[in-house]
């Protein structure tokens, strides 16, 4: 049976509920940050089927932005917890909730 | 004719005052500053008198000396430059303004001597000579009126100079706000001259793009306003003329108005005769007179002003009577011979009011210059209860004092004797033209007749009791009073030169000043020749107020009346010395009616009628109600608005990332919902 478009649909909904869910739900950071990255391929997901389905390069070009995006935000994000755990030796988002470090 | 030179009048004091403000603060150096000050004012004078004198100059051509500057205010058809006009009136003004500014310069120097705000006195002293030049020499009501507010400014700026005195603060402030309320008359004035004849210029100067059309030359073909008292409302000349001597009014101390100069005597005494008495006093009728072109066609409005200036010459005459305070004596004098000035101009005498404006400037600084050499030579004591018997000690000053006392009490040969006479006899003789009646015209000349008697006998009373009679000054003070912390015993001195030089220059222009406008009427018992020279220079710019019938100037009936007055004010001169003499000399400490030495309560009713309710509505009504209540409480009512949406929205902020997310994810599900919904929009192409 040859997959169709749907099947990648339905993944890629599945995946981004996942990271939507995560994100809300958890009080980790590091699980919240990996959540965000989750969403963000949920939609890489989704730009590479229709790319297929489409024969039209322009969504797998899209794939690379966001790729590179998200690795720029992996530095910065990283960094800033980084920092966050040295000043409060914790990872819990809920304790960060000063809005100042 | 343009010169360049006119600008030098003004500037070179201008110059004076920045570099003593400078330079003169930081050298401290009281010969320096000095130097400065009495220099600038010296290259004015010198500049003034060549300019006025030579072939072709300011009194001795019919056209004025124009010195176009820069273009100042252009807007729409208002043109205002910066530019100076030197006629034979504004140059008769800047020949005596810069020589007696300068000898009081000089006069100062000793007299300031030892002060610490040596420079900054100097400093003001220049840049009021600056304004004061500027309001003369201005070719057009609005550089004018600059120099009409720099005088006042400097005139604030010097009676408070004594800055750790709270009596010459109040005084100074008094001055200044008292002067607004003329000079609010003299703007609405100017905007209703511009608004009638489209130009604020004096003199046409097509040169610099001037309308050859000016704001006086517009009158020339206008018919005389009628002689009603709606006049003065129609919005025509006499409205013009009316506002204009409101100003005049605050700035040359008239009734309702005069109530600032008497305080204004809290400034060091050269200020006083300076501004207080030679010069700035008089820019309101300076003002009158250059605008006479107006004022003829006003004839309500010079009734106005000679009422005005009678009553002020008497109403000020008798305060002057009973002031114990040597310089009180003198301001009191001062606003009532203004009076005489305003008088003067009322009955279209407008050359014997500026005769009397130059020769007041000799006597009134010389008394007041006299005043100053006897304050300082008394250590800084002024009530002259405790003067008397001063002319052995102080003969130079007593001298001087003397031809001044002589010249402002009207005794022939002296300059007051016949600029007073002049006005005198023309008062008498004014035509009905702005006067309901010809008696009525009897009526001024016997108010201004009794004035001249008093006059007389306070300035004898103010002579008999500094320099004769016993020697007060050693006297116990009276209780409650501290004697002088400064110095020991009270030992009177002569000054020193540099204030006696100018008291002797300006004691001989007292005697001889008058001699510039000796009346047809007495001189023509010498000489067949017109030696009225004052009349002779100034007739071509003054303008005449129509008498219809064309009379014989000097006919035999006039010459013999002049003199038969001539004779009478002699009369009354000498017999006003007689009763100060007879009076004063043996009681110099006679007591006076209460009400004249409390000046009628002027200023408590003022106090009482204008100043309390307006500090009561201000306080009670603009500050608690309108500024408190309205104004604070709309820019309070902004704020507590701000501050409830801001305690809304703090809920959103609480700080947890979840919830943030949580939002953004709320807000993402009804976008998405939102398109479910409607569908996406149709996008063409």
């Amino acid at each position: 049976m040859e997959p169709q478009l749907s099947w990648y649909l339905a993944l890629s909904a599945v995946l981004f509920t996942i990271g939507v869910t995560g994100v809300i739900i958890k009080r980790n950071i590091i699980s919240m940050f990996m959540c965000i990255e989750l969403m963000l391929n949920a939609v890489n997901l989704t730009f590479v089927a229709f790319a297929s389905f489409f024969q039209d390069v322009t969504g797998q070009l899209f794939v690379f932005i966001v790729m590179t995006v998200a690795a720029a935000e992996a530095a910065v994000g990283l960094g800033i917890i980084i920092a966050m755990f040295r000043n409060r030796e914790s990872l819990d988002v809920d304790d960060a909730s000063i809005l100042k470090l | 004719m343009e010169s360049n030179l006119l600008s030098l009048i003004i500037f070179a004091p201008l110059a004076g005052a920045a570099i003593n403000w400078f330079v003169g603060r930081r050298v401290r150096d009281e010969r320096f500053i000095g130097a400065v000050a009495c220099g600038s004012v010296a290259i004015s004078t010198i500049v003034a008198f060549y300019l006025a004198f030579k072939t072709n100059g300011a009194l001795r051509s019919e056209t004025p000396l124009l010195d176009h500057i820069w273009t100042w205010l252009q807007v729409g058809t208002l043109h205002a430059d910066f530019a100076l006009a030197m006629d034979r009136l504004s140059g008769t003004y800047a020949l005596f303004v810069t020589f007696v500014g300068f000898l009081i310069h000089v006069f100062a120097v000793g007299y300031m001597h030892g002060e610490t705000g040596f420079y900054r006195f100097f400093a003001f002293l220049n840049l009021f000579m600056f304004a004061m030049l500027t309001l003369v020499l201005a070719d057009n009501f609005v550089l004018m009126f600059v120099g009409w507010e720099g005088v006042g400014l400097c005139s604030y700026l010097l009676i408070g100079y004594y800055i750790d005195r709270k009596e010459a603060g109040d005084a100074a402030k008094k001055a200044f706000i008292t002067n607004r309320i003329g000079d609010w008359g003299f703007v609405l004035g100017i905007m209703l001259t511009f608004f009638v004849t489209g130009s604020v210029s004096f003199f046409a100067n097509p040169a610099a793009g001037t309308a050859t059309q000016t704001a006086l030359s517009f009158f020339k073909t206008q018919p005389v306003d009628p002689f009603t008292a709606g006049a003065i409302f129609a919005g025509g000349a006499t409205s013009i003329a009316v506002l204009l001597f409101i100003g005049a009014a605050g700035k040359s101390a008239q009734i309702p108005l005069y109530v600032w100069l008497p305080d204004a005597m809290a400034g060091p005494t050269p200020v006083s005769a300076l501004i207080h008495a030679a010069t700035m006093v008089t820019a309101g009728v300076y003002m009158i007179v250059r605008c006479s072109e107006i004022f003829v066609h006003a004839p309500t409005a010079m009734l106005i002003v000679a009422i005005i200036g009678a009553a002020t010459a008497l109403f000020a005459a008798t305060i002057g009577l009973a002031q114990n305070d040597i310089k009180k004596v003198l301001a009191y004098s001062t606003i009532s011979q203004l009076g005489y000035m305003f008088l003067a101009c009322g009955v279209g005498a407008f050359i014997a009011a500026i005769f009397h404006v130059i020769t007041h400037a000799f006597f009134k600084a010389l008394l007041f210059l006299g005043s100053g050499s006897v304050i300082h030579g008394m250590h800084d004591e002024q009530d002259m209860r405790r003067m008397g018997g001063l002319k052995k000690y102080m003969p130079i000053t007593f001298a001087t004092m003397l031809t001044g006392w002589l010249a402002i009490s009207g005794v022939p040969i002296f300059a007051g004797f016949f600029s007073k006479d002049e006005i005198l006899w023309r008062t008498w003789s004014a035509p009905a033209f702005s006067l309901p009646s010809t008696a009525f015209s009897k009526f001024l000349w016997a108010i201004a007749a009794l004035t001249a008697l008093l006059t007389a006998i306070y300035m004898t009373r103010m002579v008999v009791m500094t320099f004769w009679g016993a020697e007060r000054f050693r006297e116990a003070h009276p209780a409650g009073e501290k004697p002088n912390p400064h110095h020991g015993p009270v030992e009177p001195h002569e000054s020193p030169w540099i204030m006696t030089v100018p008291l002797i220059v300006l004691a001989v222009l007292s005697t001889i000043g008058g001699f510039i406008g000796i009346p047809y009427a007495l001189s023509a018992a010498f000489t067949d020749r017109n030696i009225n020279v004052i009349e002779h220079t100034l007739e071509p710019v003054v303008a005449k107020i129509e008498t219809g019938g064309s009379e014989s100037p000097h006919s035999s009936e006039e010459v013999t009346a002049e003199r038969m007055l001539a004779g009478l004010s002699v009369l009354v001169g000498l017999l006003g010395i007689g009763i100060g003499w007879y009076v004063f000399q043996k009681r110099p400490l006679l007591a006076m009616p209460r009400l004249l030495e409390d000046k009628y309560y002027v200023d408590e009713v003022y106090d009482a009628a204008l100043i309390r309710p307006i500090e009561a509505v201000s306080r009670e009504g603009l500050w608690k109600i309108f500024d408190i209540g309205v104004i604070d409480g709309f820019l309070h009512a902004i704020g507590e608005v701000v501050i409830e949406f801001g305690r809304l929205a703090r809920y959103l902020q609480a700080g947890f990332v979840r919830g943030y997310a949580a939002i953004i994810l709320i807000g993402a599900l009804i976008l998405i919902g939102l398109f479910a919904i409607l569908g996406f929009p149709t996008m063409t192409p």
